[in-house]
C-alpha cells in the first residue's frame, strides 16, 4: 500500500507531460496529497510493533543474473521520512501555485525529486536505493537551472557536480559491499560480517559520499549557494527533503553495514559536524542575502542530525532522525516564506534593502509565519526544532560530552544570526516613506496579499511543527524500537 | 559439405550482400529513388534477420571461418538492426545525389560486420575487417560538397590503413610463430609454450589495430574529425555498428585465442600479458577522452571525445577477463550503440533545421521541440550513466564484474578511474542539456520548417530508441540475460 506512494508521484509526473497545461498544478496536487495521505494512513494505521524491523513490503526479482531484486521495506525511520516527505512535497505544490513559466515541465521535475526521495526511503535493495537516489538530482538541476533566480546556473550546477562527486563515492561503496558481500540486499548485508580492514575504509568512503548531500563540513559550500539559486519550491524541497536523504542513506546503508567502520569513524563525523553547526551558524550572522542566511542555517542544523548520528546511542541517532524531521519542516516554512512571500512580492532579499519596507505591518501573515518558524529554527520549547536537538544533545552527552558544549554555543549563534534576519527583514527601523520608494522602487501598499494556497502551506506546516513540538513522543515512539535493532547499536 | 547447405548457413550474409546489388541497380535505373532504395535495404536488412532465426545452435565451418552460435546470432541481429536504424537517418540528410550507391555500401559494410562477428579465424575476421574499413571510409566522405566530409574521409582512410597494416603485420607474425589463424588452436598452443618476445609483439600488434577501431587512446586522433565532417548516418554507423562489431571480435581474440597470454592489471599484481595492455589504453582513453570532451562546443565533436572515453569503460570489462566482464563489455557496448544512434538521428535533425551542430544551435531545442529534447535527454543523461536508463545498469555491471574479477578488488584503481571519468563527463552531457533546456534559441537561427512525412520517420525513430534506452534500464534483464546466456 504505501509503495504506491512511489508509483502515484511516477505517475503524476508522466500525466503531466501528456495533459494540458492547465491540469498541471491540479494533477500535482493531487499526487503529492495522495502521498501524503498514504503516508498518514501509514503512520495512523500500522501497529508499532511491526516497525521496528525493517519489514518487506514488495520483493519481486529485478535482475536475477546480478542479484537485484525490487525490494521496499518500511520501519519507523522510513516512515517518519515519507511523511515529512509528504508534507513538504505538498506545501511546495501549493506555495508555486502561481508558477507560469513552462508550468508542465516544473511540476514534472518537481514530482520527479518526490518520487526518488520516496524511493530512497523505501528501498531495501542496495542497488534500488541508488537509482533513486541519483534520479532525484538530475531533475534539481533543471528546477534551479531553468525556474531559478541569482545565478541560477552557476548554482545548479555546483549543486548538481557536488552530488554526483558524493555519488561517485557511493557508487564505489555499494560496489565494494555488493562484491565483497555477495548480495545486494540491505537486510542480508546487514547481517554480514565485513572484514575489519575492508570496513575501515569503506566506510567513511560511503558515508562521506552519502553526507556530502546532506551538508557535512567542508563539503557543504553547494548548500547556500544552490539554495539562493533555487526558486522557492526548489528550496523546499532541497533543504526539506533532499538533504535528509544524506543523512538517512548514512544511518541506513553505511552505518548499518559497517558497524566496525562507524566506531572507528564516529568521532571524526562528530568533530566535522560540531565545526559544521559553528562554522555556518558564525557564516549565517554575516550574510546579506535572507535566502543565504536560511541555506547557511540549513548546514547548521543538519550538523545536528550529523552529530545525533555520530553518538552512535539509540537516543542520539533517534534525535538525529526527529532532527530530520523537524528541519524538513521548518527550512521549507522558512524558505516558503524568504523566496515566496517575501521575495515574489518586494523582488530583494538583501537584508538591508528589507529592513527600510517595514515589512511586518505590510505582511503581518509572513511576518507571523517567519516568527514560528524562527523561533522553532532557534529551538524554542513548544517546537520541533527544540525536542530534536535536546534529543541529540542528551545522547551526546553520554558520547561526546566537549561536543556538547560547542554544539551548546552553536545554538546561540543560531538564535543569534535568526533573530538578526528576523528584526532586518520584518521588524526594520521604520524610515520615511519617500526614503522608502527611492530604496527599493515599490511601494509597500502595493504588495499583493498573501494568497489562499500560500495560507494553507504555511499553516500545515507550522501545524507540524508545533505538533511535533509539544508531543515529540508521537514521533519517537516509532523511531525509536526501530533504530534500537540497528546492527551499529550491538 | 554441398554448396547449398553452406549456402543455408551463410544466408543471413547472402541475402545481405544480394540485398546491396539489387539496391545498386535501383540506383543506377533511377538517379533519385531514395525512397524506394532505402526501403529496399530496409527489406533485405529485415529479411536477413530472418534468416538468422532458423539457423542451428551451434555450426563451426572451415575450422572457424564461419562460427554460429548464440552469441554470434544474438550480435548479427543487434549489427543488423543498428544499420536499420542508420538506414532510417539517411533520409534526414539532404537528398544526396548517389542513394543507391551510399545504401550499397551501408549494406556491404554491415556484412564486413556480419563476418566480424561471426568468424572465429584470423583471416576471415581481416577480411571483414577490410571490408568494413573500405565501406567506411568512402561513407565518410560521401557528402562531396562538404570539404569536412572529404577530411572526415581522408583522416579516417589514412589512420585506418595504417591500422590496418598494423593488424596485417600482427596476424602474419601470430601465424609464424603457432602456425594458425584459427582462434581456439592459437589457444591451444599458446597454453603449451611459454610465450616468446616476437609473440608478444605479435598481440601487440593486433590490439593496436582494434584500439584504432574502438577509437581507444591514443590511436583515436581520427575520430573527433570522421564524426565531425561525416554525413550524419555514416558517422552514427561508425559510432554504433562499427564498435559493437570490433569489441565483439576484439573480446573474442584475446579472451578466445590469447587467453593463456592473460597476465593481470591488479594493482599490486601486474603480470605481463594483453590485459596490463588494454588496462592501459583503457586508462588513457578514460582520462583523455573526457578530458578533452570538457572543452568542445560542436556537439559532435564532443561525442567524438566521449566515445573515446566510453571505449574505456568498455575495456574494462575485457580486463576483466572472465565471463561476466566479457557479458558487461557486450551489453555496455549495445546499449552505447544504441544511444548513439539516437543521439546522431537528434543532431541529423537539428543539423537539417539549423544548418550546424554546435551548442548554438541546440539552444532552445526544447521549446522548439519537446519530443527532440526530451529524447536527446535521454541519451545524454544514459551516456552520463544517470539511473534508471540503461548507461546506468551497463556501468554498473562493469564495474561490478571487474571487481569480481581478482581477488581483493585487484582492479578498483580502474574501477575508481572509470568513476572519476564518468563525473567528468556528466559536466559536458549537463553543458548539452543546459543548451537545449536553459540556454534561449540564439538568434540566426532559422525558424523549424515544415516537414514532409520522411520528418515523421526520423522522429518516430528517436522516440524508439528513446523509449528502448529507457526501457533496457528499467528492464536490463531483457538485454542482460541473453548476452549472459549467449556466451559460452
Amino acid at each position: 500500500m504505501i509503495a504506491w506512494t512511489i508509483y502515484l508521484t511516477f505517475g503524476g509526473a508522466v500525466l503531466l507531460l501528456v495533459l494540458p497545461r492547465a491540469l498541471a498544478r491540479w494533477i500535482a496536487l493531487v499526487a503529492t496529497i495522495a502521498g501524503l495521505a498514504l503516508g498518514s494512513v501509514a503512520f495512523v494505521a500500522t501497529p508499532i510493533a511491526d516497525l521496528t524491523q525493517f519489514r518487506t513490503i514488495v520483493l519481486a526479482p529485478w535482475v536475477p543474473a546480478l542479484g537485484m531484486n525490487y525490494h521496499l521495506a518500511l520501519d519507523g525511520v522510513s516512515l517518519t521520512m515519507l511523511l515529512v516527505t509528504g508534507i513538504s512535497a505538498v506545501s511546495t505544490v501549493l506555495f508555486s501555485w502561481d508558477v507560469e513559466h513552462r508550468q508542465n515541465e516544473f511540476f514534472f521535475w518537481l514530482l520527479l525529486v518526490v518520487a526518488g526521495c520516496y524511493g530512497v526511503f523505501l528501498s531495501a535493495d542496495l542497488f534500488l536505493l541508488f537509482v533513486f537516489y541519483e534520479l532525484v538530482i538530475v531533475p534539481k538541476y533543471f528546477l534551479i537551472a531553468i525556474f531559478g533566480s541569482t545565478n541560477k546556473e552557476y548554482g545548479a550546477m555546483k549543486l548538481t557536480l557536488y552530488s554526483f562527486f558524493g555519488g561517485m563515492f557511493v557508487f564505489v561503496g555499494i560496489l565494494v559491499a555488493y562484491v565483497s558481500g555477495g548480495s545486494l540486499d540491505l537486510n542480508q548485508l546487514s547481517q554480514f560480517e565485513f572484514s575489519p580492514q575492508l570496513q575501515s575504509w569503506a566506510f567513511p568512503v560511503l558515508f562521506l559520499g552519502f553526507v556530502v548531500l546532506a551538508g557535512i563540513w567542508p563539503l557543504h559550500t553547494w548548500a547556500p549557494t544552490g539554495h539562493a539559486a533555487a526558486p522557492t519550491a526548489g528550496s523546499m524541497l532541497l533543504a526539506g527533503i533532499v538533504m535528509k536523504l544524506g543523512s538517512y542513506a548514512g544511518l541506513r546503508v553505511a552505518m548499518n553495514l559497517f558497524p566496525q567502520g562507524f566506531e572507528m569513524w564516529s568521532k571524526w563525523i562528530a568533530v566535522l559536524a560540531v565545526i559544521g553547526i559553528v562554522y555556518a551558524a558564525a557564516v549565517a550572522l554575516r550574510q546579506r542575502d535572507l535566502k543565504f542566511v536560511i541555506g547557511y542555517s540549513s548546514v547548521s542544523h543538519m550538523g545536528f542530525a550529523l552529530l545525533g548520528l555520530a553518538t552512535a546511542n539509540a537516543l542520539g541517532v533517534s534525535g538525529a532522525v526527529l532532527q530530520m524531521f523537524s528541519h524538513g519542516v521548518i527550512a521549507a516554512l522558512l524558505f516558503a516564506v524568504a523566496g515566496r512571500m517575501i521575495y515574489r512580492r518586494t523582488h530583494t532579499r538583501q537584508l538591508d534593502a528589507l529592513s527600510g519596507m517595514n515589512l511586518s505591518h505590510a505582511m503581518p501573515f509572513a511576518a507571523f509565519a517567519f516568527v514560528v518558524a524562527a523561533a522553532a529554527s532557534m529551538g524554542i520549547p513548544g517546537f520541533s526544532g527544540f525536542a530534536a536537538e535536546i534529543t541529540i544533545l542528551i545522547g551526546a552527552w553520554k558520547t561526546y560530552p566537549v561536543a556538547v558544549w560547542i554544539a551548546g554555543a552553536g545554538i546561540v549563534l543560531v538564535a543569534a544570526f535568526t533573530l538578526r534576519a528576523l528584526k532586518l527583514s520584518f521588524f526594520g527601523e521604520k524610515r520615511a516613506q519617500d526614503e522608502v520608494t527611492k530604496d527599493t522602487a515599490v511601494n509597500r501598499k502595493e504588495f499583493n496579499p498573501i494568497t489562499i494556497p500560500e495560507k494553507i502551506g504555511a499553516c500545515m506546516l507550522m501545524l507540524t511543527t508545533f505538533a511535533v513540538g509539544v508531543y515529540p513522543k508521537l514521533l519517537l515512539d516509532r523511531i525509536m524500537p526501530a533504530v534500537e535493532t540497528m546492527r551499529f547499536l550491538k | 559439405m554441398s554448396y547449398l547447405e553452406l549456402l543455408k548457413l551463410a544466408s543471413p550474409e547472402a541475402v545481405v550482400v544480394l540485398t546491396a546489388l539489387v539496391v545498386l541497380s535501383i540506383g543506377l535505373l533511377a538517379k533519385r529513388a531514395m525512397s524506394a532504395c532505402a526501403f529496399v535495404a530496409g527489406l533485405g536488412l529485415i529479411i536477413s534477420i530472418g534468416a538468422i532465426l532458423p539457423l542451428p545452435a551451434h555450426e563451426t565451418l572451415f575450422g572457424g571461418m564461419l562460427v554460429i552460435s548464440p552469441l554470434t546470432s544474438l550480435f548479427q541481429i543487434i549489427c543488423l538492426a543498428l544499420a536499420f536504424f542508420t538506414i532510417l537517418l539517411i533520409q534526414a540528410e539532404k537528398a544526396s545525389r548517389h542513394p543507391g550507391e551510399y545504401l550499397a555500401l551501408v549494406l556491404l559494410a554491415t556484412v564486413g560486420l556480419m563476418l566480424l562477428v561471426g568468424s572465429e579465424e584470423l583471416l576471415m575476421i581481416f577480411i571483414g575487417l577490410e571490408l568494413l574499413g573500405l565501406s567506411l571510409y568512402v561513407m565518410a566522405a560521401f557528402d562531396k560538397t562538404d570539404v569536412r566530409s572529404a577530411e572526415a574521409g581522408l583522416k579516417y582512410f589514412l589512420f585506418g590503413s595504417t591500422a590496418s597494416a598494423f593488424t596485417l603485420f600482427g596476424i602474419s607474425v601470430v601465424y609464424g610463430m603457432t602456425g594458425t589463424t584459427g582462434l581456439a588452436p592459437i589457444a591451444a598452443k599458446l597454453a603449451t609454450t611459454p610465450i616468446q618476445p616476437l609473440l608478444a609483439v605479435g598481440i601487440v600488434m593486433m590490439l593496436v589495430g582494434f584500439a584504432f577501431k574502438i577509437a581507444a587512446a591514443p590511436f583515436h586522433l581520427w575520430a573527433p574529425d570522421a564524426y565531425q565532417g561525416a554525413p550524419v548516418p555514416s558517422a552514427a554507423f561508425i559510432a554504433s555498428g562499427s564498435k559493437v562489431a570490433s569489441f565483439v571480435v576484439l573480446g573474442k581474440i584475446v579472451l578466445i585465442g590469447f587467453a593463456p597470454a592473460h597476465g593481470s592489471a591488479g594493482w599490486h599484481a601486474m603480470a605481463a600479458g594483453w590485459s596490463p595492455l588494454l588496462a592501459a589504453l583503457a586508462a588513457l582513453s578514460i582520462v583523455i577522452g573526457n578530458l578533452v570532451a570538457l572543452v568542445q562546443s560542436n556537439v559532435r565533436r564532443l561525442l567524438a571525445y566521449s566515445a573515446v572515453a566510453h571505449a574505456g569503460y568498455t575495456l574494462i570489462g575485457f580486463v576483466a577477463g572472465d565471463r561476466e566482464g566479457f557479458s558487461a563489455a557486450l551489453f555496455y557496448t549495445t546499449i552505447y550503440a544504441v544511444t548513439l544512434v539516437g543521439a546522431f538521428a537528434v543532431v541529423g535533425i537539428v543539423r537539417r533545421d539549423t544548418g550546424g551542430d554546435n551548442f548554438s544551435n541546440f539552444s532552445g531545442l526544447a521549446s522548439r521541440s519537446p519530443l527532440l529534447a526530451g529524447s536527446m535527454a535521454v541519451f545524454m543523461l544514459s551516456l552520463a550513466g544517470i539511473p534508471p536508463l540503461a548507461g546506468f545498469f551497463g556501468k554498473f555491471y562493469l564495474f561490478s564484474a571487474a571487481l569480481h574479477a581478482g581477488a581483493n578488488q585487484a582492479l578498483l584503481w580502474l574501477v575508481a578511474l572509470g568513476l572519476v571519468g564518468s563525473f567528468v563527463s556528466l559536466y559536458y552531457y549537463l553543458l548539452v542539456l543546459k543548451a537545449i533546456f536553459v540556454d534561449a534559441p540564439s538568434s540566426g537561427v532559422a525558424e523549424p520548417m515544415e516537414h514532409g512525412r520522411s520528418d515523421f520517420l526520423q522522429r518516430a525513430t528517436v522516440t524508439v530508441l528513446a523509449t528502448a534506452v529507457v526501457f533496457l534500464g528499467v528492464m536490463p534483464n531483457v538485454l542482460a540475460s541473453r548476452i549472459v546466456a549467449a556466451i559460452p
